[in-house]
């Protein structure tokens, strides 16, 4: 016993620095260089940019307030919701009577009855940073969007059906909507224009 | 459930099928390979040679290289605020949460008490965490090449090499596969860079700051490796740590992929394919079982919730990119399997969904399970299993031609018992302590669940966690730690003994006295015994927990 620990002990220490080297230092510096130069935009982020200035991520979720704009899921990231420095999620139970009040809440902000209100436009996301709503969920607020614009709402819903992703080959992933991307052709739409 | 959903699952275990048999083939080439480059130098740096070992000095090389590893990333995480590659600033990490999350990433847990983007910089997340990643990942899988040769040897003393075995396994293997991994991960929409942040102006004019950091290369061995530790605090669910559906698929892929393939390395080894084949039957079957039933409950959805008018399945802490059919079938994978990364939140999901996880780890992920953790899991079963087909038909119990003798039962026993008698003893510790239940974020039930999980995961080193916990206090830090310790190395030294005794034993022929160990005969009693021994341990727990919680939601209690 007592050899075998001391035949144990240079291997196990050299063994973890040079690994430690390898796979802590160049694995990912190599890594990082390969990507920083064969895809720059993704590697860093998928920015999104506007006359030089980062008005986000197209992956990453926003918030959205105003009334002419399609909202987001409710989220728990940050005190104010997507926080794209500190994702979390509710956490909360299926029982919980906190998570009840908070679907009650947005329901009501939001004008929202049922009996068919999309799930994912009242619940929060695992992320807070959910950058998608359902298809489903954006119908629902197609309405409110066309009235602040001054849109027929059959464009707006127009809309919506052109930005929906469908899943691919059919089964991998669900119908959704870009909430950031989907904001942005709107505010490309001229006023009082028709398709 | 819809049919697309259904079409994903099937065409997930059909792959995980397919795959096994490459996957199997080329861990076998490392199991049984001549020397290869470049490592005679590196074992003479180290003052080793290729030299076999006993069952006690693989295990006691095992130890060291651990328990050092254990001391390093302490180091690392006390030290981050004096090292290079720290663009945040962020100070060296308090002292127990560092001793938790270095046992934590050592015994490929990966249990976090800690948000990654806001706490680690990033040397420790590269040189600290992705190390340990690939270490405990090549750890389990020599081990559990060590028990392989138990079987495959005939009368000889030695179990192989552990510096030799862990080394091929990282640069031979996982080394190159994530490379590849990594690229792949970066075209779909993964960062990797070192930059810390970007601070971006929205469409509505406020400051929202995007945390960034090489992500991609820590995730490629989070998943291969069935670590899940993840870059960010909401690991796979975030859209950088996982933007697509595509990338979704590929994660539940690599997650799976090791663990299926060591069965036919083992069947290859034994020179009976069809012994392995059994082995991946019998984890698929039982597999198929908890995807149906947590997908069942999250598409049924919230009662309560449907009650205000919400339609379909349960949303809470779930993307809508992935939807429900997906993040169910994550759950499975991921718990089954000891990986414990997640794209949803197992705290939110109905009660029934959240016990199916939580069963998983408690069985101790002998479903397909942890790189080579899984495999030597699942074999202490099968040992268990034709003991018990021996008392049956009343011969001596022989696995693969080796006897299965009172050594060999005694230990197997203590290394089924590790997982019952630290998981419940430290929830019932928790459920009784002031520190103990200063932790769940819900009440009732749900709220002992939330223990109840969090020990399941630390001990079946799974990971993942009913997050409403909050577990970084002295407390949890402490007595996490120990189980995850505990539910590593007390299954990995009772392992090491029983392929050590069986080694040396002589391999017998089959013979027409022989209780054949392939087939559906064999797969059922396998799955039967696996079931048995786990819902006798842990039903009266879980009654306390997620089944009380159930009959609370469907009668629309709320707490």
């Amino acid at each position: 016993m007592l050899s075998e620990i001391r035949n144990a002990i240079r291997p196990a220490i050299v063994l973890l620095l040079l690994l430690a080297a390898i796979l802590g230092l160049a694995y990912p510096l190599a890594m990082t260089g390969i990507a920083q130069v064969a895809m720059p935009f993704r590697a860093n982020g998928s920015m999104i940019r506007e006359n030089d200035r980062i008005v986000g991520s197209a992956l990453i979720g926003q918030n959205f307030a105003q009334s002419r704009y399609f909202h987001p899921r409710p989220s728990a990231a940050g005190e104010n919701g997507y926080d794209a420095g500190a994702s979390a999620a509710s956490n909360l139970a299926p029982g919980s009577q906190a998570l009840r009040d908070d679907i009650d809440a947005s329901m009501r902000a939001q004008g929202l009855t049922g009996p068919s209100v999309p799930a994912d436009l009242v619940t929060s996301s695992a992320s807070g940073l959910d950058p998608h709503i359902s298809p489903e969920a954006a119908f629902a607020q197609a309405a409110r969007v066309a009235a602040a614009r001054n849109l027929p709402v059959d464009q707006v819903r127009q809309r919506v059906t052109d930005a929906t992703e469908m899943p691919l080959l059919g089964f991998l992933g669900e119908p959704r909507v870009n909430v950031l991307l989907i904001n942005r052709h709107l505010d490309e739409i001229p006023a009082n224009s028709t398709r | 459930m819809t049919f697309a959903g259904w079409t994903l699952i099937f065409v997930f275990i059909a792959l995980i099928i397919a795959l096994a048999k490459p996957s199997g083939a080329l861990l076998f080439r490392l199991y049984d390979s001549r020397p290869l480059p470049l490592e005679a130098g590196l074992f003479r740096l180290a003052g080793t040679g290729p030299r076999e070992q006993s069952w006690v000095g693989y295990a006691v090389a095992v130890l060291a290289f651990n328990i050092a590893g254990i001391a390093l990333l302490f180091a690392i995480l006390k030290l981050q605020g004096g090292l290079p590659l720290n663009p945040q600033g962020f100070e060296g990490v308090e002292s127990w949460l560092a001793f938790n999350t270095a046992v934590s990433f050592v015994t490929n847990t990966n249990w976090q008490n800690y948000g990654g983007e806001t706490t680690l910089s990033h040397f420790s997340q590269m040189v600290g965490l992705t190390v340990q990643n690939f270490l405990s990942a090549a750890t389990g899988i020599a081990v559990a090449f060590a028990f392989i040769r138990a079987f495959a040897r005939s009368s000889v003393a030695t179990l192989g090499n552990f510096w030799v075995d862990m080394t091929r396994v990282t640069l031979y293997l996982l080394l190159p596969a994530c490379a590849i991994l990594t690229v792949v991960y970066v075209a779909m929409g993964v960062p990797q860079t070192l930059a810390a942040s970007v601070t971006a102006t929205t469409v509505e004019g406020t400051q929202q700051v995007i945390a960034l950091g090489p992500v991609a290369s820590q995730l490629a061995i989070k998943m291969l490796g069935t670590n899940g530790g993840g870059f960010f605090n909401v690991n796979s669910a975030h859209p950088f740590e996982n933007p697509t559906a595509l990338a979704n698929f590929l994660q539940m892929l690599s997650i799976f992929v090791l663990g299926a393939g060591l069965t036919l390395t083992f069947g290859k080894a034994v020179g009976n394919l069809r012994q392995g084949w059994t082995i991946l039957a019998a984890m698929l079957g039982l597999f198929l079982i908890g995807v149906t039933v947590t997908y069942w409950a999250e598409a049924a959805g919230n009662p309560i919730h449907q009650a205000l008018g919400i339609a379909g399945g349960n949303m809470e802490g779930k993307e809508v990119r992935f939807g429900i059919a997906a993040t169910a079938l994550f759950a499975v994978v991921t718990t089954a399997a000891s990986c414990g990364a997640v794209i949803g939140m197992h705290d939110s999901f109905m009660p029934l969904g959240g016990l199916v996880t939580m069963f998983n780890m408690q069985l101790g992920e002998v479903i397909v399970g942890g790189v080579g953790a899984g495999f030597y899991g699942i074999l202490i079963y099968a040992i268990l299993a034709v003991f018990i087909a021996g008392l049956m038909v009343g011969r001596t119990p022989e696995y693969i031609g080796k006897k299965i003798e009172a050594r060999e039962m005694k230990l197997a026993v203590i290394a089924i018992a590790v997982l019952p008698l630290f998981i419940l003893g430290l929830t019932a510790l928790a459920s009784v302590t002031e520190a103990g239940l200063a932790g769940p974020l819900a009440g009732g039930p749900h709220g002992f669940s939330e223990i109840l999980y969090a020990y399941s995961s630390a001990v079946g080193n799974n990971g993942s966690a009913f997050g409403g916990l909050t577990g970084n206090t002295p407390f949890y830090n402490i007595t996490l730690a120990i189980g995850m310790f505990v539910g590593r190395f007390g299954v990995i030294l009772p392992a090491l003994a029983i392929a050590g005794g069986l080694v040396a034993k002589r391999r017998q022929p089959e013979g027409p006295g022989s209780f054949p160990t392939t087939g559906a005969l064999w797969v059922g009693l396998l799955a039967a015994i696996i079931l048995i021994v786990g819902g006798l341990t842990f039903l009266p727990a879980l009654a306390l927990g997620p089944i009380a919680d159930h009959f609370q939601v469907a009668a629309g209690m709320l707490l």
